[in-house]
């Protein structure tokens, strides 16, 4: 009787379906419940590995909930590779479709913030560029230097409170109230850290990050809010090591 | 601290630990007794951040051993190309002193399971597990260790004992062998054998590397005593015993405490590295 490795996986994954015949004891009885200690190593580190991936979400749901959810997770999108840093992408798209949590629409977005700070966490190293750089550049080419980003840095739009949230329960913050809320995530050194922009900021640092001139991403912050404020945007990229280099036309 | 009495391909005959980040700075400014460190090298696969940076500065202070715990070396596929690629280029840079991966499967079809699950010991399987271990080794440009696995199951096919399988697996491809002594125990007491002659069946001159950990004690279906590896509790008594007898037949050896689940304070993670310097001592002198 050979066991093949698709039978012990489904069986592993499935804890309805019969274990599989030809495992046994010491004293050839079939294996029973020493099967199961397979289906619950596989099934408890891949939860833990959600709940070290997904602090905030773990919270929200409290311990129970998010065995149970993470539980249905992992069977449906178990690991596609070993490296487990990585594990959890599908978990927000997952959130979001799972009906029994429809009412707590911010999860996705929560999920999604908690992802981009473990993907900036093992991002590559990189040095910021000197704040001074900026002052360096002749006042007439500003308008159409580029800039370069440390790969440990990105954006996220919401609808919803996520950095009120992830910081309410994280980190002894307030009481989130119902605004729509944009977060940049930077990088000084190793600890990856969430910030609010303020209205216009996230047009002009999308921009910025998809390769626009600095004139251009700042009128896109404009555009999206009158009271833009290009210089304190540019404040809290630079004092966050977010900018590596400047791309200055000759 | 690297010896110079010893050769860049062996670890020291001295305890080592399994690192921790919560261990680092005890680590950096005393690590006592601790001679070696020991990473699973999957947690050191990403591009950069705190977790690189920490493993160079102590790449700097100890030799280092890699265990891959996500390789998959048993499994019916082929090994995963990005995966054996992301292996050589930690090696590559980090050059460790020893490089060790587990005689299980844990990737099917795509899917990876995060446990370290077992194989029937068939001429099918050893044709397998010694193929993948070629291109390994191949790859990496090295050789490396196998480790024996916790068993909670036997197969019915298997037509091959775990020590006379690991000794021809070794035979055939060169690689050297991982023992694991507290598996040996789990395993002996699971599947009610005598662990002593498992040592005595083993090629113990192969072994470059021992393991201890902590494992679990549950049931099976009958009453009867089922352990569990779980790397989260001391090393029992009757393990260390098994280890002075081992280390009676094999001389010294590297030994490494692994605690990698409830991870606690490095006093208590410390405290067993020095039982271990203590067994060592027995057969050192």
């Amino acid at each position: 009787m050979t066991v093949t490795q698709t039978t012990f996986r489904d069986a592993i994954f499935d804890g309805a379906q019969e274990r599989p015949l030809g495992l046994s004891d010491a004293i050839g009885q079939p294996a029973g419940r020493r099967f199961d200690v397979y289906r619950n190593n596989v099934a408890v580190s891949l939860s833990e590995a959600l709940a070290t991936g997904f602090p905030t979400i773990a919270k929200l749901l409290g311990e129970e909930n998010f065995n149970a959810i993470a539980g249905i997770f992992l069977r449906q999108f178990p690991p596609t590779s070993p490296m487990m840093m990585h594990y959890g992408a599908d978990f927000p798209t997952f959130l979001e479709s799972f009906e029994p949590l429809a009412h707590l629409g911010y999860l996705g977005d929560v999920a999604r913030l908690e992802l981009g700070l473990r993907r900036s966490y093992h991002a590559a190293d990189s040095t910021g560029v000197a704040p001074e750089t900026l002052a360096e550049i002749p006042q007439d080419k500003l308008v159409d230097i580029t800039a370069n980003f440390a790969p440990a840095v990105s954006v996220q739009r919401s609808s919803w409170p996520i950095h009120a949230i992830w910081a309410f329960n994280m980190q002894d913050g307030p009481k989130p109230a119902a605004v729509a809320q944009d977060v940049l995530i930077l990088r000084p050194e190793y600890d990856p850290l969430p910030h609010v922009l303020p209205p216009g900021a996230y047009e002009c640092v999308t921009a910025l990050m998809a390769g626009a001139k600095l004139g251009t991403a700042a009128e896109f912050g404009t555009e999206a809010d009158e009271g833009f404020d290009l210089g304190a945007t540019l404040g809290l990229l630079l004092t966050g090591n977010a900018l590596t280099s400047f791309d200055v036309p000759s | 601290m690297f010896d110079a009495q010893h050769s860049p391909d062996h670890l020291p005959n001295r305890p080592g630990v399994g690192y921790k980040p919560q261990h680092y700075t005890s680590l950096i400014e005393n690590p006592g007794t601790v001679g070696w460190l020991e990473i699973h090298a999957e947690n050191y696969m990403g591009d950069g951040g705190r977790p690189i940076a920490q493993l160079r500065q102590l790449s700097e202070r100890f030799p280092i051993s890699v265990h891959g715990v996500g390789l998959s070396i048993g499994g019916e596929g082929a090994l995963d190309a990005d995966h054996l690629a992301r292996l050589k280029h930690l090696v590559d840079w980090l050059n460790p002193t020893v490089f060790s991966e587990h005689l299980a499967w844990s990737t099917h079809e795509g899917a990876f399971l995060n446990d370290l699950l077992p194989l029937p010991y068939t001429q099918d399987t050893l044709n397998r597990v010694a193929d993948h271990i070629d291109l390994l080794q191949e790859t990496l440009g090295r050789q490396m260790m196998l480790e024996n696995p916790s068993s909670y199951l036997a197969f019915d096919e298997s037509t091959w004992s775990e020590p006379d399988f690991l000794r021809e697996v070794s035979n055939r491809t060169g690689c050297g062998l991982l023992l694991d002594v507290n598996n040996v125990f789990v395993s002996a007491t699971n599947l009610n054998y005598d662990p002593k002659q498992y040592i005595a069946d083993y090629p113990l001159e192969k072994v470059g590397e021992i393991h201890l950990g902590g494992h679990d004690e549950d049931e099976d279906d009958h009453g009867k005593p089922l352990l569990i590896d779980s790397h989260g509790a001391p090393v029992v008594d009757p393990v260390w015993a098994l280890l002075d007898h081992t280390l009676s037949l094999s001389g010294p050896r590297p030994i490494l405490i692994e605690w990698d689940t409830d991870v606690p304070e490095w006093t208590v993670l410390h405290a067993e590295a020095l039982r271990a310097d203590k067994a060592l001592s027995k057969v050192m002198s």
